[in-house]
């Protein structure tokens, strides 16, 4: 009796949160971190960006969420920016360097250095984000063998060097090299179709941002937050694993991590949300 | 005479020798005119029970992802990327939902978000496990839409 009318209570609020849940769109409210750091969520979008004002994934996820990541105690992500900082200080490699010992001190260094990514790298001919610049380095200058996609130093030394540029502008000088090429490229790929359930990045964050796909609310996809902390991994996610968990959602054969489709896909998404403040590590659902 | 050859002679037999695909039209072949498709794809009727079930499969239809649909309340959200399902067995006729379901791109234009779940025109790169194959086969579209058309206001 007792377990009858409990499921019957059940049902009446697992129904009620599916018909109300759902309200779509951003929320109205400000990021700031700690009480200091005044995140900037909304901004008036670059000129040739598809809309009037981009905003921060943080606007669509629940109030539990946001507050996650306003909290830097709270935040699990803080633990790899903690993990990011040893590596930087510690020497690895036959050079008998860290990354300390040709930059020095990472708080004054690398102040701004990751909302300019990616950026042209001249020697490679392509553009380079922060985890293709840290395995140069640890090839060319420390004599290190080079991250794997994805280990848990690459996530964490990636994680901490991004928020060292927390609350700065995200931007990307498409007058670098061949920088405006790689952004065409981008942008065709970010409209193409893929996979059995023929669908683009478009159709989910241009044209459905704010609906939900079941109880996912769907973002601009911007990628200020990178990496970023999701509850759902219990893990660091790296934008390239997100992109590829994206293809892969559309059933398609998904690129290598850090390839030419992708990268080139990085500097257009990121160009689209230009202005939005890095949030490093973000929280997500 | 070429592997690839042989294959596509053994691949023809079995499809000719499987009893059940006999009067199943294949993806490209369905007849799509005036925003409708006339006749059953495998000229079965579909069974409604059935096609509730391959609705709200996230592995099947998973329609709840983009449709709110009341029948199915007792699954914990549902999408809005596409308009409620509730009263469609009214709005539509079942020749109308059999052409949407099978390739709505045939009825609301190549602009549409809406996959095809019996079509082969899909997008770039499909994964090595999907080529070749439509979301879901002739009779579970028939069987979402004898579904569909009980969904009346």
């Amino acid at each position: 009796m007792l377990s009858l009318k409990s499921a019957a209570l059940a049902g009446v609020i697992l129904s009620g949160l599916s018909s109300f849940a759902l309200a779509g769109g951003p929320v109205d409210e400000e990021l700031v971190i700690d009480g200091e750091t005044q995140i900037t969520t909304r901004t008036k979008a670059a000129e040739g960006v598809p809309f009037e004002e981009v905003t921060s994934g943080w606007l669509y996820r629940t109030e539990e969420t946001r507050a996650l990541e306003a909290d830097s105690f709270q935040n699990p992500g803080m633990l790899y920016v903690e993990r990011g900082e040893e590596i930087w200080n510690t020497v690895d490699g036959e050079a008998g360097k860290s990354c300390a010992s040709c930059h020095g001190d990472g708080q004054e260094f690398l102040k701004g250095v990751g909302a300019a990514y990616p950026k042209w790298n001249a020697k490679a001919g392509k553009p380079f984000n922060i985890e293709l610049q840290i395995n140069q380095c640890r090839e060319d200058n420390m004599q290190a063998k080079p991250y794997k996609f994805d280990s848990a130093d690459q996530k964490a030394l990636t994680t901490y060097i991004k928020n060292q540029s927390l609350g700065m502008p995200m931007h990307v000088d498409l007058a670098q090299g061949d920088m405006q090429s790689w952004w065409d490229r981008g942008k065709e790929t970010y409209y193409t179709r893929m996979g059995q359930l023929n669908l683009s990045c478009s159709n989910c964050h241009e044209e459905n941002n704010g609906n939900y796909i079941r109880a996912d609310h769907l973002s601009q996809g911007n990628v200020n937050g990178f990496p970023t902390y999701r509850l759902k991994q219990a893990d660091m996610v790296s934008l390239h694993n997100r992109f590829r968990g994206c293809i892969r959602d559309t059933r398609a054969e998904f690129p290598a991590a850090f390839s030419d489709e992708l990268m080139a896909l990085e500097v257009y998404v990121t160009w689209r949300g230009t202005g939005l403040g890095i949030e490093t590590p973000s929280v997500r659902q | 005479m070429t592997r690839g050859f042989i294959y596509s002679i053994a691949a023809a037999t079995l499809a000719l020798s499987a009893p059940a695909m006999a009067g199943t039209v294949a993806p490209g072949d369905v007849v799509f005119a005036d925003m409708s498709v006339a006749t059953s794809m495998t000229g079965e009727t579909g069974d409604p029970a059935n096609g509730r079930k391959v609705f709200a499969d996230r592995k099947k239809g998973n329609c709840l992802a983009c449709h709110a649909n009341t029948d199915l309340k007792n699954e914990l959200f549902h999408g809005d990327v596409g308009p409620s399902l509730d009263g469609a067995g009214s709005r539509w006729s079942p020749e109308q939902l059999r052409a949407i379901v099978a390739n709505s791109k045939q009825v609301f234009g190549d602009q549409t978000v809406m996959p095809g779940f019996y079509s082969l025109v899909v997008g770039k790169d499909i994964a090595k496990e999907f080529e070749g194959k439509t979301i879901l086969s002739a009779q579970e579209v028939e069987d979402v839409v004898a579904y569909l058309t009980t969904l009346t206001d």
